[in-house]
């Protein structure tokens, strides 16, 4: 507090002479400090400088919680709703489709299929087509090879124009041609918006000297080429790092002139065009007939019939949006149709009962957990403390022992060759031929996760337990009660708040369990983070798995929010 | 020299190979990912130890993260921080890796070792290449094993797949894999389903319902099982009387463990297993990489390695120098699923089917078997 100190006292000793005007501002305004100005101001600042001072001292804490726990939480919940990979990889497609009827019974013509074949040509140059297919192969099975398959078919579709202009013209095959047809002024517009687009399909920058302005003569003229060899341009010089008036252009670029001729408008303006390379072009605009005839759909369709169904379509168009509900609606059992949302196929249900049966699972954890935990929590706090301290030592040794150690321990115990069973059979208990079922299914997940987090338990018991005078219950006997209205009527309310701690602990810690009901849980006792991590590393749909998690965390946030309302979030105590 | 004039007109890729091998700039440090257990000493033992020894100045970290290893490749490139150098994945993680753009496209016969007839590596390898980024090393096949003394007597013991739906021939437990691969396919075997049209079947949501409805008979006789060393434990323990798991798993159960178990081979399912290169590795450690590999996927190298576990090699050529167990001193051979009597009926695990039918016949597996 230095600092107060010297604003009021040490900062300017007061003039003489000085003394009448300050007492009369005093009386007046706001109460000066010595350096004339308000105190209150002065005050504020100083202990803002403390603030800042205290906040510098935590903040290696607060970034490394921020920059390790949270942001990578938001993004993980973020990733429920994202679905910006389908515009991105194709977006003049997704822009196409925009036209054509959901609801129709027709998939989409060659207005949807020509941009296909430019925006899937790029993608698949920087490897980003299958990725697509991954996605969209989550919302309808097969879509993951059609576009792996078709993505290798896309090269021998340009080449058969490719090989007609050559035959029309050798001059097609010269990278020459190319960049001297297309060069021009004013297409600066243009270059940066194709590289806007790889941008946004590479998440890479683009940056760099392409070494070619699109003419924009020719973008009106013959405006496939010219984007067709923009992005070739792009790619080319800064990907590869060549140098573009030297290479010979993609494929798709000789497949957009051969759509661009088939525009009678084009070919009127070939007629009339009297630039470089004029005769070359015109010699193509006239043998236009040799070029293949066949639609982008039905190439497409040659390759893979699965561009001509209508549900293929549908589920593009579906999840073409960047922002999908799609996974929390996979999350609860319902789907994405044309006609609005639907319930899944009863065959493929399975997250509702998984999350009911993780909560009521839970519950049952819980309370077993209470029955358990509760009088060994009262033995440890009434019993002499030397003794009590062994015991303590027998609660927190499994705390010591690896999580992976103590279940496959309850393993050996459980299973129908094992000690226990073996145990039974042998007392005559159980007959040898029916041994019991103690694992591989529910029983064995709440036994042994019961064990696990029995510690969580007792520990607050435990510590609120200790804090209850003795005398209390020797004083209710006194007064006449029995054992049991002295237990339940004196001690049992003033140890509540333990169980409620414990409760706390117990219920959101098994709520999230996955190891344990893994191994022992069989298929009735796993629960819905089995899924969510079975998401996250076999089947790699993270959206759905960030959708289940972000579901899980409201559902416990909203239990919180009971809880507190319930019993009061006071009330809880984790310590004396 | 050869080599030389090869770089020169070679892809930029094999460049930083070519590099390798003239011993420029290569890192000392190299991270392998794989399986854990028999299988990763197995690789130790055969490629990395001897490549050490050549090269003392290299040492290896293992990490045993295989079966996570496309989650956390993904999650490191999206880090944009690659730390692993060489992974060893089943082929169709591989494929999947290839088309997320996380593995590296591998031309074979530039990186690898041609054969010592001077059979070009993709002939070696032939078939077994099934993605751009992916180098087998080894088959291997998920097949059954059974207790020998819980056969009931006067009994023949199994040697059908169809034996593990006849629970009263064989009465006990039966453990299966908790995913539908390779169940779905043995359901539809055993329903009388011709070979050559099981996929065509269980591309159709009757054909899926069918598999499942036949896995229904013995649902209650099945424990299932996650990880690999699960059947041989339960098989060790009694738990069961018959299970599915990798070969080389119950090779040691049975040949170094000495547990009453023998292999029912019927319908045994082939897969591959191998390396893939993680995109986006730094020049000097992709250089020692491509060294590496050069090295541990010649035709010695990978016969060297079925010494140590049952694993058949992806090689043509290796499969005649395959020898005896390193430490027991057995022939290896006969304990090959490859081996022409263990091979009598085999299956061929499908990926292209696979890729695209995983997620939708898992979400109604899943929910088959919540029911």
């Amino acid at each position: 507090m230095s600092n107060v100190t010297d604003a009021t006292t040490g900062a300017g000793e007061p003039m003489p002479g000085d003394n009448g005007t300050r007492t009369a501002k005093t009386e007046n305004g706001p109460v000066m400090a010595a350096d004339g100005r308000p105190l209150k101001q002065t005050l504020r600042r100083t202990l803002r400088r403390e603030k800042m001072r205290a906040l510098l001292l935590i903040a290696p804490l607060l970034i490394f919680v921020v920059v390790t726990f949270i942001v990578p939480i938001l993004s993980m919940l973020f990733r429920s709703v994202e679905n910006d990979i389908v515009q991105n990889t194709m977006p003049e497609t997704v822009q196409a489709l925009r036209a054509w009827d959901e609801q129709g019974t027709e998939p989409p013509g060659d207005e949807v299929f020509v941009p296909l074949y430019f925006d899937l040509f790029k993608a698949s140059e920087a490897k980003e087509h299958t990725k697509l297919g991954s996605r969209l192969n989550y919302e309808q099975p097969g879509l993951s090879s059609m576009f792996r398959g078709t993505g290798r078919d896309l090269d021998d579709m340009g080449e058969e124009f490719q090989d007609v202009f050559e035959e029309i013209d050798p001059a097609f095959e010269t990278a020459a041609f190319w960049h001297e047809l297309l060069s021009g002024a004013g297409g600066e517009a243009l270059l940066k918006e194709r590289r806007d687009l790889y941008e946004a399909l590479t998440g890479e920058e683009m940056r760099g000297d392409v070494g070619f302005t699109p003419s924009t003569e020719m973008a009106e003229m013959l405006p496939w080429t010219t984007k067709a060899y923009t992005d070739f341009a792009i790619w080319t010089a800064i990907e590869e790092e060549d140098v573009v008036a030297e290479e010979e252009p993609w494929e798709a670029v000789y497949a957009a002139l051969g759509q661009d001729l088939r525009s009678p408008d084009t070919v009127a303006a070939i007629e009339a065009y009297s630039g470089p390379w004029s005769t070359t072009l015109k010699a193509a605009a006239e043998n236009r007939d040799q070029l293949p005839q066949d639609s982008f759909r039905e190439m497409f369709v040659a390759s893979d019939k699965d561009w001509g169904s209508l549900e293929a379509w549908r589920t593009i168009s579906l999840y073409s949006p960047p922002v999908t509900a799609g996974y929390f609606l996979n999350s609860v059992d319902l789907t994405k149709t044309v006609d609005g949302i639907a319930a899944r196929p009863e065959t493929q249900q399975i997250y509702l009962t998984l999350f009911q049966r993780t909560l009521i699972m839970s519950l049952i954890i819980t309370g077993s957990c209470i029955l358990l935990g509760y009088p060994v929590a009262w033995l440890l706090a009434n019993l002499p403390l030397r003794t009590a301290n062994v015991l303590m030592i027998l609660v927190l040794l499994p705390f010591w022992t690896s999580l992976l150690v103590r279940t496959s321990a309850w393993k050996v115990l459980l299973q129908q060759q094992g000690i226990i069973n073996e145990i039974l059979v042998w007392l005559g208990f159980v007959d040898d031929a029916n041994r019991l079922i103690l694992m591989n299914n529910a029983t064995g997940t709440v036994i042994a996760m019961t064990h696990i987090l029995l510690p969580f338990m007792i520990l607050p018991l435990y510590s609120v337990m200790k804090t209850v005078p003795p005398s209390y219950l020797r004083a209710a006997k006194s007064l006449g009660a029995t054992n049991w209205t002295a237990f339940w009527r004196v001690y049992f309310p003033q140890s509540v708040p333990g169980i409620g701690a414990g409760s706390i602990l117990v219920f959101i810690l098994s709520i999230g369990y996955y190891i344990t009901p893994e191994i022992v849980g069989g298929t009735s006792g796993v629960f819905i983070s089995n899924r969510i991590a079975y998401h996250i590393s076999s089947s790699l749909n993270w959206g759905l798995a960030a959708a289940l998690g972000s579901i899980l965390l409201i559902v416990v946030l909203a239990l919180y929010w009971c809880y507190d309302r319930i019993v009061g979030i006071d009330n809880v105590k984790l310590g004396g | 020299m050869k080599l030389t004039t090869t770089l020169l007109t070679s892809t930029a890729l094999t460049v930083a190979a070519g590099v390798a091998a003239h011993a420029q700039e290569m890192a000392n440090d190299m991270t392998f990912v794989s399986w854990g257990g028999a299988y990763q000493a197995s690789q130790q033992n055969a490629y990395a130890e001897p490549y050490k020894e050549m090269h003392p100045e290299v040492s290896v970290v293992w990490d045993e993260s295989s079966n996570e290893a496309v989650a956390k490749l993904r999650a490191m490139n999206e880090a944009g921080n690659i730390t692993w150098d060489l992974v060893d994945v089943v082929a169709a993680d591989a494929m999947r890796l290839c088309d997320e753009g996380l593995a590296m496209e591998i031309d074979h016969d530039e990186v690898l070792a041609d054969a010592p007839d001077g059979t070009e590596a993709s002939d070696d390898f032939g078939d077994l290449i099934v993605s751009d980024c992916f180098i087998p090393q080894i088959v291997y096949s998920t097949t059954f094993g059974y207790r020998t003394d819980m056969v009931p007597e006067g009994v023949e013991a199994p040697n059908d797949i169809c034996d593990v739906w006849d629970t009263e021939t064989y009465p006990g437990k039966r453990s299966l894999e908790k995913r539908p691969i390779n169940n779905m396919e043995w359901a539809l075997l055993c329903d009388g389903v011709a070979k050559d049209e099981v996929y065509d079947v269980l591309a159709t949501d009757d054909g899926q319902q069918r598999a499942l409805d036949k896995l229904g008979e013995i649902k209650d006789d099945v424990i299932w099982w996650s990880a690999g060393a699960d059947t041989p434990q339960l098989l060790a323990d009694g738990e069961v009387f018959m299970g599915s798991t990798y070969n080389g798993r119950l090779f040691s159960a049975i040949v170094e463990q000495d547990q009453p178990i023998a292999m029912m081979w019927d319908a045994q399912v082939f897969d591959l297993d191998g390396w893939i290169v993680p995109a986006g590795l730094p020049e000097d450690r992709l250089a020692r990489v491509m060294d590496f590999l050069h090295f541990a996927t010649d035709t010695q190298r990978l016969a060297d390695q079925a010494a140590y576990i049952s694993y058949g090699p992806a090689r043509a050529s290796s499969a005649p120098m395959v020898g005896k167990h390193a430490e027991l001193g057995i022939d290896m051979a006969p304990h090959m699923p490859t081996d022409p009597n263990n091979a009598k009926n085999t299956f061929l695990y499908n990926y292209e089917f696979w890729a695209d039918y995983r997620d939708d016949i898992d979400a109604k597996f899943q929910a088959w078997l919540a029911q």
